[in-house]
């Protein structure tokens, strides 16, 4: 295969390749191993691999597809690769955030110090969509709200990795990051032998050692469940997945009940049994018609009165999606100076805050060459992206703003890094995006690497699965190699 | 175990044995015809056996074969093609219970059937269709007994299979007994012994009758037919076997002691009267009835116990 025809550009950065079209420091031989497969040996690879995904079942959902709802999990051979020495940074960068976060969540629903020194402005809690006043006063063990957090991170042209956005409410994507490697160990296993690639598999272990730490019942072992909303939920195979590696019980809201001395319990063969910890797959709204959502069938009714008398505890916590709204996001730098007094290792997206008269004025001005995002959407929906919308959509959007602007913030176009990826005929530079995962409870972990999100699509930079976005595997390297 | 997975479990079992119970009908008539071409109400009886005449009537104004076929094979109410689908849901939605392979060929019976169901409706695909089928659910049902654990999951599948069994063998019953003693159609008892052998073959029992029944000069009749089908304690679709199969994955199952009650109460009733006494006196009907009513009975004590909680706390 020659790399000779792949086409860097002085605006975007290659994760693999210099301008030169010369291999980074330390992937030599993941080069080189390209450059000496031909497209037949890939094509064979990639056939392994799709054949893998279709026996191991690995499947997303997406909705309004009627009957055929679960489909195979876009998947692209070819990894993309950080080194090791890099990403220890991050590691860092990523616990000082979430800490930061979690502080903040705490200080907005008990003392509002933050509030109170101006910091952040209060008018942008009171129109939060995720703000819970039945959170108010609550402190939830070790003061951590959001004890599981997929941080979105992106390359710009010269190299910075930057936040994107912190997902603190129901992230998802971990089941797909484990089973990646699974497959590019069977599809590439001659490069595991060159390389020494930090292990992933690990992560079930800390995410119940994690969920366990907050048991009410500290002393016992204690009874994690994953609640799922169902089948028909885009995650369910995550949810299932997890549920299977960690010994959990998956349950659905019909399965739990609390009784009348403000206890969960799950409903099972033996009779009603005591659930200490909900790792919760359901949105806030849905958790407890007694309190959020009166319609909801997937919640549980009064587990929100079982969760404010410390009885069972909930990851993430309700009231955690109040720090994942992308206004509040703006403001993260500045929680970390305030709550940690540090400098932020991992810099944020520059924002206009279209609430901000100055920077609605300079978003009106600019919008074509500009990113606009709805606060509170999540998988990419709502997004405008300036230079390739239509003029109709541009007047639409400017429309939108104008009527709520507390509802939108905008970024300059960030050029995403391309990674090689194996499209029809050959090797071609594709967008991605990389979302890690973080634990946090009385202590911290971070995946090594995450997941890499690839669009698919030439040129584009919209890497959702529910928007034709694909995956990769995400090797985080040794900086010295593998001797011998 | 969660109470909803046992309940799914519970039906998968109960679905997959329809499955296989209603294709192994429509054969077995289906060469029955054949043989008695001048027996045209012989198919309405079908209907009669899955006791849906009403949701039959609504649809279809005559008891013909082509409707009856149809509506055994595809109908929303208690259909082949119902029975797959749901069986099929009850799996899917307890992936990380069954093994995966299970899974896979359900969801194969699934595509399977969705594909090739109009080569079951008329007579010269149907032989090979319905034997697709049925082997397809002996495959299954091999699978399961081969790959999993005798745990708490496997035995609701098999306490819903056996349950399901021990009712379509009292109902191909009752219906044999109906027909022949059907006063309006007196022409049919001279082909008591084509009927009863008949009645064998759709409940797989024809040839271990022969070994176990050893009775010379009465032909293949009634009286021992009803006899070895609800008492022989061996033959896989007898009742008392299936109660039997029930009871002991019932003494393996936590807080079994209302279902176990039921369950015993309904082999002393069966035990305790004589078939051949019965089928003279007519009143076998209802004696089949009071056994349908016990099979009712033991569901309901298997939902309340295990499937369904009451609120309010341990």
């Amino acid at each position: 295969m020659e790399l000779k025809n792949y086409k860097t550009s002085p605006q975007i950065y290659d994760e693999l390749l210099t301008q030169k079209n010369r291999a980074r420091h330390g992937l030599g031989d993941l080069a080189k191993f390209l450059k000496k497969s031909s497209l037949k040996d890939l094509n064979t690879r990639r056939h392994d691999a799709e054949l893998a995904i279709r026996t191991m079942g690995i499947t997303f959902t997406v909705y309004n597809e009627g009957e055929n709802i679960d489909r195979e999990w876009p998947f692209d051979i070819i990894p993309r690769t950080i080194m090791k020495s890099e990403w220890q940074r991050v590691e860092l960068g990523l616990k000082q955030r979430l800490t930061a976060l979690n502080h903040f969540i705490t200080d907005v629903y008990n003392d509002e110090k933050i509030l109170k020194d101006k910091v952040v402005p209060r008018d942008i809690l009171a129109s939060s969509r995720d703000f819970r006043k039945e959170c108010v006063g609550v402190m939830p063990e070790f003061g951590v709200w959001a004890h599981i957090c997929g941080t979105d991170l992106i390359r710009d042209t010269d190299g910075t990795l930057y936040v994107l956005e912190d997902n603190l409410r129901v992230p998802s994507g971990v089941s797909y990051m484990l089973e990646n490697r699974n497959i590019s160990k069977r599809v590439l296993p001659e490069l595991f032998e060159d390389y020494n690639i930090l292990p992933m598999d690990d992560y079930p272990t800390h995410l119940f050692d994690t969920l366990s730490s907050i048991s009410p019942r500290p002393k016992d072992f204690p009874e994690v469940v994953v609640l799922t909303p169902g089948i028909y939920n885009s995650a369910y195979f995550e949810h299932s997945f997890l549920a299977q590696r960690m010994g959990a019980e998956l349950v659905e809201g019909s399965d739990l009940l609390v009784g009348d001395d403000d206890f969960v319990y799950m409903k099972t063969v033996e009779g009603l049994s005591r659930v200490d910890v909900i790792y919760r797959r359901i949105n806030d709204q849905f958790l407890d018609p007694e309190v959020f959502n009166k319609e909801s069938t997937l919640g549980v009714r009064g587990l929100i009165r079982a969760w404010k008398k410390g009885n069972v505890a909930l990851a993430n916590a309700p009231g955690a999606g109040v720090a994942d709204d992308k206004v509040v996001y703006t403001f993260v730098p500045d929680m970390i100076r305030y709550y940690l007094d540090e400098d932020p290792i991992l810099p944020n997206v520059p924002s206009f805050i279209c609430s901000e008269p100055k920077h609605l004025q300079h978003v009106l001005a600019n919008i074509e060459n500009l990113v606009v995002k709805p606060a509170n959407e999540s998988g990419g929906y709502g997004m405008y992206i300036g230079p390739r919308e239509s003029r109709r959509r541009t007047a639409e959007m400017k429309r939108l703003i104008k009527s709520n602007p507390r509802n939108y913030i905008a970024q300059p176009i960030i050029n995403l890094s391309t990674v090689p990826t194996l499209c029809e005929s050959s090797i071609e530079p594709r967008h991605v995006d990389l979302r890690p995962f973080i634990l946090q409870s009385e202590r911290s972990f971070v995946t090594a690497g995450g997941l890499t999100r690839v669009a698919l699509v030439k040129g584009s930079l919209v890497v959702n699965s529910s928007q034709g976005g694909g995956s990769k595997d995400t090797w985080i390297i040794e900086d010295t190699k593998r001797s011998g | 175990m969660l109470s909803r997975v046992a309940e799914r479990m519970y039906w998968f079992g109960r679905y997959i044995e329809r499955v296989e119970n209603t294709a192994r009908l429509i054969n077995v008539n289906t060469n029955l015809m054949l043989d008695l071409p001048k027996v045209k109400y012989i198919w309405g009886s079908l209907i009669s056996i899955t006791g849906y005449e009403e949701q039959f009537a609504n649809r279809f104004s005559s008891a013909d074969e082509r409707n009856v076929v149809k509506f055994l094979l595809e109908d929303e109410s208690c259909s082949i093609r119902k029975s797959v689908t749901m069986a099929r849901e009850n799996a899917r939605t307890s992936r990380e219970i069954m093994p995966n392979e299970a899974w896979e060929k359900v969801n194969e019976l699934y595509l399977y059937l969705n594909k090739n169901i109009n080569h079951g409706v008329k007579r010269d695909g149907r032989h090979k269709f319905l034997i697709d089928v049925m082997n397809q659910c002996y495959e299954l049902t091999g699978y399961l007994v081969g790959s999993m654990s005798s745990d708490i999951a496997y035995y609701f599948i098999k306490i819903g299979r056996n349950l399901e069994r021990a009712d379509m063998t009292t109902r191909i019953l009752d219906v044999g007994c109906l027909n022949l003693l059907n006063p309006d159609h007196p022409e049919i008892t001279e082909y008591e012994n084509i009927l009863w052998m008949n009645v064998l073959k759709s409940l797989t029992a024809y040839q271990m009758y022969r070994q176990h029944v050893r009775v010379r000069g009465r032909g293949v009749n009634g009286e021992d037919v009803v006899d070895f089908m609800v008492k022989d304690q061996k033959f896989p679709r007898a009742v008392l076997h299936c109660l039997g199969e029930v009871q002991r994955c019932f003494e393996a199952l936590p807080n079994a002691e209302h279902p176990l009650r039921s369950v015993t109460r309904s082999q002393r009733m069966i035990n305790k009267n004589d078939v051949i006494v019965l089928l003279n006196s007519e009143n076998l009907h209802a004696f089949i009835d009071d056994v349908q009513l016990d099979l009712n009975d033991i569901h309901e004590q298997v939902a309340t116990t295990w499937f369904s909680h009451e609120l309010g706390g341990p």
